[in-house]
C-alpha cells in the first residue's frame, strides 16, 4: 500500500467520531489550548514513531504490538498487554457509541418515527445505542484489514468535505479569528499564555503537567504502542514507507485543530439562542426554555438521560453538555442538503472509529489470547468462528461501556483516563526495551503491573473539581483536588509512567538479561541502522521530520 | 489488481458534488438564512465536484496503485 494512503489511514483510525465530538467538545470547554493535544500531543510523538519505532515494528516482523512484546520479553508481558489492549479497545469503541447514541438524539433524527409509534422520547438515547451496536456488528463481520483502511481514507475526505464549510461560515459570522479572541476570555485563545500556574487557565494544568503528562506520556505512549495505529504503518509496502507513514500523517494532522476545535470556539463566541422555538421551528417544553439560561453560546445545560432533569455538579454550577458542541453547530449554519454532508461526516467518523477498535479487538483476542492461551494448534476455520463470536462479545461490552461513557459530560476526559491506565505504562515498557538491552521480562512485566497500580492508587486518591467521588477518582481517600479532569488525567498519567519506568529498571538489575544474540532487531543498539542515502531527499524520513517539526514550532509561537 | 483508492474516492466526490450543486440550483432559494445568505450548497457542491473529477483524473492516470508505489522506489 503507498505511504499516503497508510498515512491517511494512520490519523483515521484516530479520527473517529470520539475525536471530532471530542475535541468540539474540549475546545468549547478549554478553548484553543486543546490544540496542545495535536501540536504537543500528537506530532513530537508521530515524527517519533517515524524516525525511531518503525524499524523495530516493520523490521521484526510482529503482527502485533502484543507479539513484538512476546519477542522482546516473555509471554506474560503479552498477554498483559494483549489484555490491556483488548480492554481499552472495548471502551474506544462504547465511547464511539455514545457518541453516536448522542448525535442522533440531539439531532431529533428519531424523533418524528417516535412520536407516530407512541414511544416515549426517552428511548431514544437507548434504542439508538443497541441499533449502533447491530449496524457496527454487520459491518464488523464484513470487513477486513484492507478493507477497513481504504474506508478510513474515504472517511478522512468527507471528514473535511463536512467541516470545512462549517468553520468557514463560522468564522466569517463571529468575524474571524480577531472577532474570537474579542469575544472569549483571554484565556481561551491563547495556547501557552496561562500556563505558568494551573489556575490561570481553562484546562487547570501547569506547562510541566501539560509537557510531560500530554506531550510526552500520554502522547508517546498512544502513537508509539496502540496497535490499532501502528497497525495502519505496518501495512506500508516497504520500510521506508512504513517510517515515512507517520511523517505523512503529522502535516494534515497538525491543521486538525483548525477543522475540530475551532467549531467549538466559535459555539462559545455566539449568543445564547433565546427562543420558544428550536432549531427545526418545533415549540419547545416551559422547562426547556427554562433551562434555556444555563447555556453558554450554543452550548445547552446537560440533562439527565433517565430523569430529564439539568445537572448541576457537587458545588451547585450547573455542567454544560459540551459533547453538543458539533452537532448544533451544524444545525447552526447548515441548511438542507449541506447539512446532510455534515451528518454523513459523522456518521462515517463514528462507524470507521468503532469498526476499526471491534477489528483490533478481535485480532488480539483470537491471536494474542485464544489462540496463544486457550487453545492452539486447531483449525483456520475454527479461529475463524472464534473471531466471529469475539466480535458479537465485543460490541455487546461496548454497549457497556458506552452507558459509562454517559457519565462523563466530555468524552475526552475519559478517552485520556483510560489511556493514563493502559498506554502510558506500556510505553515506560517500550522506551527501556527498545533502548536497553539491559532490561528483562520480568521487568516488564512488574513495571506495567505497577504502573496501572500506580495509575490505580493516583486516581482514587484524587479528584476533578465538582465531582462526587466514584468513577471520577477519590474513590479511596481525597488527598488532593484538581481543577480539572484533564489535570487529574495528565497525572495519572505521569506516575503510572513514571512508577514503570523505576520498577522496570530496579527489577532488571536483579534479574538475568536475555542473551544479546536474541535482541538483535528487536533493541536499537543491536539492530542495524536503516541508510536513507539511497532515497531522494524529500522523502528521508530525517528531512520530513525536520520540516514537520519547524512547522509544529512556527504553529505554537502564532497561538502562544 | 487492486483498485486504485483515488477512483471511489472521485467517484464519490463527484457524485455528491454534482447533488448538491444540483439542489442549490434547482431547489428552493430561502434556505439560506442560516448560512448568512449565500447558496453554500450550490459553492460546495461546485468544489466537491472539482475535487471529485481531480482524483478521477489522477487514478485513471495511474493504471493501478501497486505500480504506482513501485515505480517510485
Amino acid at each position: 500500500m503507498p505511504a499516503w494512503v497508510c498515512g491517511l489511514a494512520f490519523i483515521s483510525a484516530n479520527l473517529g467520531a470520539q475525536e471530532v465530538i471530542g475535541m468540539g467538545a474540549s475546545g468549547a470547554k478549554y478553548g484553543i489550548a486543546t490544540s496542545h493535544f495535536y501540536w504537543i500531543g500528537a506530532i513530537p510523538a508521530m515524527v517519533f514513531v517515524g524516525i525511531f519505532m518503525m524499524p523495530f515494528y516493520y523490521g521484526s516482523k510482529a503482527r502485533s504490538v502484543p507479539e513484538y512484546l512476546r519477542f522482546r520479553f516473555d509471554e506474560k508481558t503479552r498477554a498483559l498487554n494483549a489484555i490491556a489492549f483488548a480492554t481499552m479497545t472495548l471502551f474506544s469503541s462504547g465511547i464511539s457509541m455514545y457518541a453516536m447514541a448522542r448525535l442522533i438524539q440531539s439531532l431529533h433524527l428519531l424523533d418524528g418515527v417516535f412520536a407516530r409509534f407512541g414511544l416515549p422520547q426517552t428511548m431514544i438515547f437507548h434504542v439508538s445505542v443497541v441499533a449502533s451496536a447491530g449496524i457496527v456488528l454487520a459491518y464488523v463481520f464484513l470487513g477486513g484489514l484492507t478493507s477497513a483502511i481504504y474506508n478510513e481514507v474515504l472517511q478522512f475526505f468527507l471528514i473535511v468535505a463536512g467541516f470545512f464549510p462549517l468553520v468557514w461560515l463560522g468564522l466569517r459570522n463571529v468575524g474571524g479569528w480577531p472577532g474570537i479572541v474579542q469575544k472569549l476570555p483571554h484565556a481561551y485563545t491563547h495556547a501557552w499564555e496561562g500556563l505558568r500556574s494551573a489556575q490561570t487557565n481553562p484546562l487547570g494544568v501547569e506547562w510541566f503537567g501539560l509537557v510531560m503528562g500530554l506531550g510526552f506520556v500520554l502522547s508517546f505512549g498512544y502513537w508509539c504502542t496502540d496497535f490499532l495505529v501502528v497497525q495502519r504503518a505496518m501495512a506500508a509496502d516497504s520500510m521506508g514507507a512504513a517510517r515515512r507513514t507517520p511523517l505523512i500523517a503529522a502535516i494534515p494532522k497538525m491543521l486538525f485543530p483548525f477543522l475540530v476545535i475551532l467549531p467549538g470556539l466559535i459555539a462559545i463566541s455566539l449568543p445564547v439562542q433565546n427562543s420558544a422555538k428550536n432549531m427545526f421551528g418545533q415549540t419547545l417544553s416551559p422547562a426547556a426554555i427554562e433551562q434555556q439560561k444555563y447555556s453558554k453560546g450554543l452550548i445547552p445545560i446537560k440533562v439527565d438521560e433517565s430523569t430529564g432533569n439539568p445537572v448541576f455538579d457537587h458545588d451547585g454550577r450547573p455542567v454544560l453538555d459540551y459533547d453538543l458542541a458539533i452537532p448544533n453547530l451544524l444545525l447552526y449554519y447548515f441548511p438542507t442538503g449541506l447539512l446532510g454532508l455534515g451528518i454523513t461526516a459523522l456518521l462515517a467518523s463514528f462507524m470507521s472509529g468503532m469498526a476499526g477498535n471491534v477489528t483490533a479487538f478481535n485480532t488480539v483476542f483470537t491471536y494474542d489470547i485464544y489462540q496463544s492461551y486457550i487453545r492452539s494448534g486447531a483449525t483456520d476455520a475454527h479461529y475463524l468462528w472464534v473471531g466471529r463470536m469475539t466480535t458479537v462479545f465485543g460490541v455487546v461490552l461496548s454497549i457497556v461501556t458506552a452507558y459509562m461513557a454517559t457519565r462523563f459530560n466530555n468524552i475526552m476526559d475519559m478517552l485520556q483516563l483510560v489511556f493514563a491506565f493502559v498506554n502510558a505504562p506500556l510505553f515506560a515498557t517500550f522506551l527501556l526495551g527498545m533502548f536497553w538491552k539491559r532490561t528483562t521480562g520480568h521487568a516488564a512485566f512488574t513495571g506495567l503491573l505497577t504502573g496501572t497500580l500506580a495509575a490505580a492508587l493516583h486516581q482514587g486518591m484524587t479528584i476533578p473539581a465538582g465531582a462526587v467521588p466514584g468513577l471520577k477518582g477519590g474513590w479511596i481517600a481525597i488527598l488532593h483536588t484538581y481543577p480539572s479532569e484533564m489535570a487529574q488525567n495528565f497525572w495519572t498519567a505521569i506516575w503510572a509512567w513514571s512508577a514503570c519506568f523505576v520498577i522496570t529498571i530496579l527489577v532488571s538489575l536483579v534479574t538475568k538479561p536475555h542473551p544479546e544474540k536474541d535482541l538483535v532487531g528487536l533493541v536499537y543498539s543491536l539492530t542495524p541502522k536503516p541508510d536513507d542515502s539511497e532515497t531522494i531527499w524529500y522523502k528521508r524520513p530525517a528531512v520530513l521530520a525536520c520540516a514537520v517539526l519547524a512547522m509544529v514550532v512556527a504553529l505554537n509561537l502564532i497561538f502562544r | 489488481m487492486r483498485m486504485d483508492i483515488r477512483i471511489p474516492i472521485g467517484s464519490m466526490f463527484a457524485v455528491l458534488g454534482l447533488l448538491l450543486a444540483g439542489y442549490g440550483a434547482l431547489g428552493p432559494h430561502d434556505i439560506y438564512e442560516k448560512s448568512l445568505g449565500l447558496n453554500v450548497n450550490l459553492g460546495w457542491g461546485v468544489v466537491l465536484l472539482v475535487f471529485g473529477a481531480i482524483m478521477l483524473y489522477l487514478g485513471w492516470r495511474t493504471p493501478s496503485a501497486d505500480k504506482s508505489s513501485t515505480a517510485s522506489h
